[in-house]
């Protein structure tokens, strides 16, 4: 808020792709990143005589979102189509829900830099489709890829209770986790699956009216918002205090120069001619649907957080780590339930797992790490098996899909705790060397190291040590 | 071999297959001789596929397999309903070449039964309009008299089965596009109801009121293709989960006991007196075969002409912004950049009727009209419907004529579209309340055949049928045929 006597009105339409197998209306696989055109077919493409299916799976995820941001959701769906031409919408329509939104007044409680919480309301959320990708070739011509037509979209469409660009971007930040945690999304910005659509606009302090907005559309990074906020709030206010007045505008972010350029003036709204869409019939949730909707929506970072930190005694900054992303949390979620102490679990993802990812520059999903082998290894290294620093090879070892206990013994990986087997060793060596008897008895500690020595060299180096300590003890004292 | 479709039914001429009395390329060939004989005169079709349909007919021949009551026979397909590889156009010069690259659920439903099809019908630019006379491509005559219009949009259809081209075709109605051209052209046609058949592949005017249905000369043949391409698809959320009974299960000739209810608005201002003198004839004979009739109301009716031709054009205006020349079709030349393209290609590409529908649409849902246009008239349909509901709490039918004339002269009406639009009043309640709809020939008014409306409830084409049929059995009149169709 330091625009000298006038505050910021910031409101925000977030749109993330949801990762559904195929599109909202047609059968075509989502996925980014292949050939131009190959996940198409003739529904994509807008061919005569066409018609759309609805895909259920995205309306869940859409209800799985709307309930994570604390939404009411809506009882009856009614499809709209939103109509405009452009080579990237090839129905020259788009499939939404203008009437309809699949969620209602929800909010989201967005901790700031300075640690207090303020709620920014949420005022709808729609299911739609996305548009294709038009690319303008350096040989002139304008080329059109459908891949990404009709990819289900959540739009999340704030009020505009944001007041400055930290705010937005710390609402951007909690909203992008949020979504994570409702595993709808992977939410990657650099592939364009979260994009923003920014409105702006400033008053004198005290109105009750709001000044003229100025929107930018389709960024794609948390930064560019802030900082194409940071601008807007500049050049506004000087605007403003020298008399000027703001137009309502479309601008668009240039991050060269940090600052935004003037796309297109307003003149009255675009008109879209929405009205029911008639190929699609309307769909009824019921509150069962949504309970179980419910029950199937992943816990939110916030309350896994609070659980690793209350109840399995972890430091706030690890539980923090853990809760970077939804398979993070998973995995190690479903490595502590396999048995692993929660604590050693916790060093292992966010030391040598991450280690191992940023190395490898791979994802823990495309790791052949499981729970069950990590908490395998764990309990190997907890129950003396092997030692730490034998752990470090089984380590390697189930990164690439080992099981840990086949691994260790294929390998001679184990410590010897049993104790029938090490005072066997322990009579032999004590029978060999009755000076080293005399020494201990004579009060030097240095002999227990000696007898040490000789029996790790009997077992190899396997003997688990602090088993194999206590028992010579209590054998020397007998004797 | 020639065969006149005037002397066998598809009954009879299934039979024959099985008994190989004929074979499928005996009908293949003798229909596209029909069509060659007689369509210089009828200009019924847009295109014709004789090398596709003999091979399949021969296929046909070769499997043997005649189990299925259309396997091979011979059809007309209306040129708005997508045929795998054979260009479809709509009528429309913006689909001229254009070959898609999948079926409609009705040409794979009959395909797989082994039906033919030998040709791509006329109609009215993407069913648009009532005379097949907005068709870029030719003007269809009516059978009976080649000087008047077969009627539309699906005229192509009508005029090939009237006129004895082919046993049966396929047409669709949006707002009386399969009725009042089967009226104008003294055959049978049915608007199923909404949902009961497929509209994927049918190149769409306004989807919550196209419907594809069957022509034919009789009434059980109709029954017998509706049975063919009935059923819930899908790929068209909108079609039907409901069972199909058989369509023919009650073609006794006995309407005893059946309450039919005569709406007094169809016989109001605007009807031709002998048209409707005709029609209270049919109506008299029905009450003579022992059904019940009454008169009764349907005080709305006189708004269904302006909320269709609202809610058609505002769907229609979306649906045809498909057709755009970037993916395929047509494609305007010399372009200066993307809105010339939009602009050029979408002005020489479509008609002069198309364009008046997609202005009237697009305005009906413009910001400044939607809710005194589109919204509007979405409550004047809800009124419609439950006008026909408070009905049919008492009713089994609702029966009228199916125009207000008989079939006009060609180009006397194409320059008064509301004319035009009026003379769709008696059809397109039918489909706003998304009901069945039959048309059968009722005579002849001055040599021109007049038709007699049956409307059912929702997905009853059954009693439908029965009604039409024991008219038709008792009336005989299914047997007159116009002169061309004597030429065979």
């Amino acid at each position: 808020m330091g625009t000298g006597n006038f505050e910021t009105t910031i409101g925000l339409e977030v749109h993330v792709e949801m990762q559904t197998n195929s599109k909202l209306l047609s059968p075509s696989p989502v996925h980014y990143g292949d050939e131009p055109n190959t996940n198409t077919n003739v529904i994509d493409f807008g061919y005569p005589g066409v018609l759309p299916v609805a895909n259920k799976g995205a309306l869940e995820y859409g209800m799985r979102v709307a309930l994570a941001l604390n939404a009411k959701v809506s009882p009856f769906i009614r499809w709209d189509r939103k109509n405009y031409f452009y080579p990237d919408n090839p129905k020259a329509y788009q499939t939404t829900q203008s009437q309809t939104p699949i969620g209602t007044n929800g909010y989201l409680d967005v901790t700031l830099t300075d640690g207090t919480v303020k709620r920014i309301r949420i005022k709808e959320m729609h299911v739609e489709e996305d548009a294709g990708k038009n690319t303008h070739g350096s040989d002139g011509y304008s080329y059109v890829d459908l891949n990404r037509q009709g990819t289900p979209l959540i739009e999340i469409v704030s009020e505009p209770d944001i007041a400055s660009p930290d705010e937005a971007y710390a609402y951007l930040e909690q909203l992008r986790q949020v979504i994570l945690f409702t595993g709808v999304s992977e939410a990657k910005m650099q592939e364009g699956q979260m994009r923003a659509d920014v409105n702006v606009s400033l008053r004198p302090f005290g109105s009750d009216q709001y000044g003229t907005k100025v929107e930018m559309k389709n960024i794609n990074s948390f930064n560019y918002v802030r900082n194409a906020l940071i601008f807007e709030e500049k050049r506004q206010a000087e605007v403003l205090r020298s008399g000027g007045i703001i137009q309502q505008e479309t601008r668009r972010y240039d991050e060269p120069t940090k600052s935004t350029i003037l796309m297109r003036v307003k003149e009255g709204a675009d008109d879209y001619r929405y009205f029911p869409e008639p190929d699609l019939a309307p769909v009824v949730i019921n509150q069962e649907w949504v309970a179980e909707v419910a029950e199937n929506l992943p816990k939110s970072a916030d309350s896994r957080r609070k659980h690793y930190v209350d109840e399995l005694g972890i430091e706030p900054y690890d539980a923090e780590v853990l809760t970077q992303t939804l398979a993070m949390s998973d995995f190690y979620d479903a490595t502590v339930a396999a048995g692993a102490d929660p604590k050693r679990t916790a060093n292992y993802l966010i030391g040598d797992v991450n280690a191992y990812m940023n190395k490898n520059q791979v994802e823990l999903q495309e790791t052949r790490l499981t729970p069950e082998h990590l908490a395998g290894m764990i309990k190997l290294i907890e129950d003396g098996t092997i030692s730490t620093k034998q752990a470090k090879q089984v380590f390697e070892a189930i990164m690439i899909g080992e099981e840990p206990e086949t691994f260790a013994k294929k390998n001679g990986l184990v410590q010897l705790s049993d104790p029938d087997l090490l005072l066997g060793w322990i009579t032999e060596v004590l029978d060999n060397n009755p000076q080293s008897i005399e020494d201990f008895k004579g009060g030097k500690d240095r002999a227990t190291g000696y007898l040490i020595g000789q029996l790790m060299k009997m077992s190899k180096g396997q003997a688990n040590p602090g088993v194999l300590n206590k028992l010579l003890l209590s054998e020397l004292k007998k004797r | 071999m020639t065969i006149n479709y005037f002397e066998h039914d598809l009954t009879s001429l299934h039979e024959q297959l099985v008994n190989k009395e004929v074979s499928a390329i005996d009908l293949t060939r003798a229909t596209l001789d029909n069509i060659s004989k007689t369509d210089d005169q009828l200009k019924a079709f847009i295109s014709t596929n004789a090398d596709d349909a003999l091979a399949q007919a021969q296929k046909i021949d070769e499997k043997a397999d005649f189990s299925n009551v259309v396997t091979g026979i011979p059809l007309a397909l209306k040129d708005n309903m997508a045929t795998k590889g054979i260009q479809t156009t709509g009528a429309s010069h913006i689909l001229e070449g254009f070959k898609p690259i999948y079926n409609a659920t009705v040409v794979e439903k009959l395909q797989n039964a082994g039906a033919i099809s030998v040709g791509k019908a006329n109609m009215d630019e993407f069913a648009m309009g009532g005379s097949t006379e907005t068709s870029y491509y030719k003007q269809t005559t009516n059978a009976w008299d080649h000087s008047k219009v077969p009627g539309g949009s699906s005229g192509g259809s009508a005029a090939a089965v009237a006129g004895g081209q082919v046993p049966f075709a396929l047409g669709s109605d949006t707002g009386g596009s399969i009725r009042q051209p089967a009226a104008f052209n003294g055959i049978v046609g049915l608007k199923p109801t909404y949902g009961r058949v497929s509209r994927w592949g049918l190149f769409a005017m306004a989807s919550s009121l196209d419907q594809i249905g069957p022509f034919t000369r009789t009434v059980k043949d109709n029954a017998v293709v509706l049975n063919a391409i009935s059923g819930f698809d899908q790929k068209d959320s909108t079609s039907s989960q409901r069972e199909v009974p058989d369509f023919t299960a009650k073609l006794s000739g006995d309407v005893k006991g059946l309450k039919i209810a005569v709406p007094k608005e169809y016989f109001g201002d605007g009807i031709d007196a002998k048209v409707a003198a005709r029609v209270k004839a049919a109506i008299a004979q029905l009450e003579a075969l022992g059904a019940t009739v009454d008169e009764v109301s349907l005080p709305h009716t006189k708004y269904g002409v302006a909320a269709y031709y609202i809610i058609m054009s505002s769907e229609a205006s979306s649906n045809l912004q498909r057709y755009d020349g970037v993916r395929y079709g047509f494609r305007a030349n010399d372009v200066k950049n993307l809105e010339d393209l939009y602009v050029k290609t979408r002005s020489e590409g479509f008609g002069d009727e198309v364009k008046r529908r997609i202005m009237l649409g697009t305005f009906s849902l413009s910001a400044g009209a939607y809710d005194a246009f589109f919204k509007k008239a979405a409550k004047i349909r809800t009124l419609l419907i439950e006008d026909f509901n408070k009905v049919f709490e008492n009713y089994d039918l609702i029966v009228g004529p199916t125009a207000p004339t008989p079939a006009y002269g060609l180009g006397e009406e194409i320059d008064d579209p509301t004319a035009m639009y009026l003379a769709d009043v008696l059809t397109i309640p039918v489909n706003l309340a998304g009901l069945p709809g039959l048309s059968v020939n009722a005579g002849f008014v001055d040599g021109l055949p007049v038709g007699l409306q049956i409307i059912g409830k929702p997905f009853d084409e059954q009693t439908v049928y029965q009604a039409g049929y024991a008219y038709e059995q008792a009336s005989r009149l299914f047997e007159q045929r116009p002169t061309i169709a004597k030429e065979y």
